[in-house]
């Protein structure tokens, strides 16, 4: 395979988001059954922020993150993500954006059994195209950012729980992903290694990813620059930190 | 909340002037409760009244006319007793946010929903601010700094479930919670 270098990846121009999503409405479902998930959300992931998002369950946290990244396309309004439209690409486009633009983390079942934790970070620069020595090279790279430069070789097995989830941290990120989607990815974790996730995720966002945190743990969305609360499909208020406090 | 003890707990560890104690209070209480130099020396002439503490030497002065104080053995008893008994409930003040609440969800016209909203932003800002402070304590900061943050962080934290917890009850009157 020749290393594939795709012409329509524009820089992102500055100032301009990493996500915006504007006016989205998500509806599953038709007719009687019709559930809006999403009752018209906007939001800016801008480079190097963290954003948390809160909410009680049913409140549209996991769909925000799945239109945000492209997983799932909005019933009405538009995501862009690095610039780029969703709504007008086809299904193979989409994917090719998704896998180069974005990362996710989830709660658990991050990593493959069978593969090294490099192979693991290796494998979606390899579905990009990227030679194999290539790969590894980006894997070690990213690995050495969250602080697992030696554990390379081992199997995820071989890991604890918070260094799995860095793994994870690093396979989301390799390459140039700049938009990191986070689902509870200190849930599974005890708090002391959650607390290593968190820092994790603040540095990679202080050295330039746009971070979009899904937690129901108010003391790692207190991480987060800008914390958006979610009721009922809609964003009912957010917090920026720096701003005054009412007590 | 105890001046008087945190005082003597600082004059266990040998005689000091007033503007010493004053910012020694400060640096292990990472600077949460500030101290003016006149409630250091109203503490300390009521624990001399009380004789949990004395003048150091023979009342000697420096050349500012500045006093040390000593803690006498009824100082150290009485700081050992504190240390030993646990705080009750009962010894806090009452928790002006608990009763606005209780009268928001029960008084005609007042929108309990947005009162809990305003509060929780209020405070996940209050907790944002916290996180920062820590996140910018050095490695050398003292022990006790950290843990009168970490306080801090796990009361907000508390405060904000809370606040979750009252919403998701105003959001489903009728459905048991867990």
């Amino acid at each position: 395979m020749t290393e594939h270098h795709p012409p329509d990846r524009l820089p992102v121009p500055d100032g301009e988001p990493v996500v915006r999503l504007t006016d989205v409405v998500r509806v599953h479902g038709e007719g009687t059954r019709a559930v809006q998930a999403l009752r018209g959300v906007s939001l800016d992931v801008h480079t190097g922020e963290l954003v948390a998002v809160m909410g009680p369950s049913g409140s549209g946290k996991s769909t925000l993150l799945n239109l945000a990244g492209g997983l799932d396309r909005p019933t009405e309004g538009s995501v862009t993500l690095e610039g780029r439209e969703l709504r007008g690409l086809s299904p193979k486009q989409l994917a090719e954006l998704r896998r180069r633009s974005a990362g996710y983390v989830f709660q658990d079942l991050n990593l493959i059994p069978s593969l090294t934790v490099a192979e693991n970070v290796a494998l979606p620069r390899e579905l990009d195209g990227v030679r194999t020595a290539k790969a590894r090279r980006d894997a070690l790279a990213v690995l050495e950012e969250v602080g697992l430069a030696d554990l390379g070789d081992r199997f995820p097995d071989d890991l604890s729980g918070g260094q799995r989830q860095r793994a994870a941290i690093a396979r989301a990120l390799v390459g140039e992903r700049r938009l990191l989607l986070a689902d509870e990815p200190t849930g599974a974790l005890d708090t002391r290694a959650g607390d290593e996730i968190i820092q994790v995720l603040r540095q990679r966002a202080d050295a330039g990813a746009a971070v979009l945190l899904v937690t129901h743990e108010p003391r790692y969305a207190a991480w987060a620059d800008r914390v958006v609360f979610l009721k009922d499909g809609q964003i009912v208020d957010s917090a920026a930190a720096g701003m005054e406090t009412a007590r | 909340m105890s001046v008087r003890h945190g005082l003597l707990a600082l004059l266990s560890r040998g005689p000091r002037y007033g503007y010493q104690l004053r910012a020694e209070f400060e640096t292990s209480t990472a600077t949460t409760w500030p101290l003016n130099i006149g409630q250091v020396y109203t503490t300390l002439s009521r624990l001399e009244r009380d004789g949990l503490v004395s003048r150091d030497g023979q009342g000697d002065q420096d050349e500012q006319g500045r006093v040390r104080h000593a803690i006498t053995q009824e100082g150290r008893d009485e700081l050992d007793r504190w240390f030993a008994k646990p705080v009750s409930r009962t010894d806090r003040p009452r928790d002006e946010l608990v009763i606005k609440l209780a009268m928001a969800v029960t008084t005609p016209g007042v929108d309990a929903a947005a009162v809990i909203a305003a509060q929780r932003s209020a405070t996940m800002r209050g907790l944002q601010e916290l996180t920062r402070a820590k996140r910018s304590l050095d490695a050398s900061a003292e022990a006790a700094q950290r843990l009168v943050l970490d306080s801090m962080i796990f009361h907000a934290e508390a405060e904000q479930r809370w606040l979750e917890h009252c919403e998701a009850l105003l959001i489903r009157p009728t459905k048991e919670n867990p």
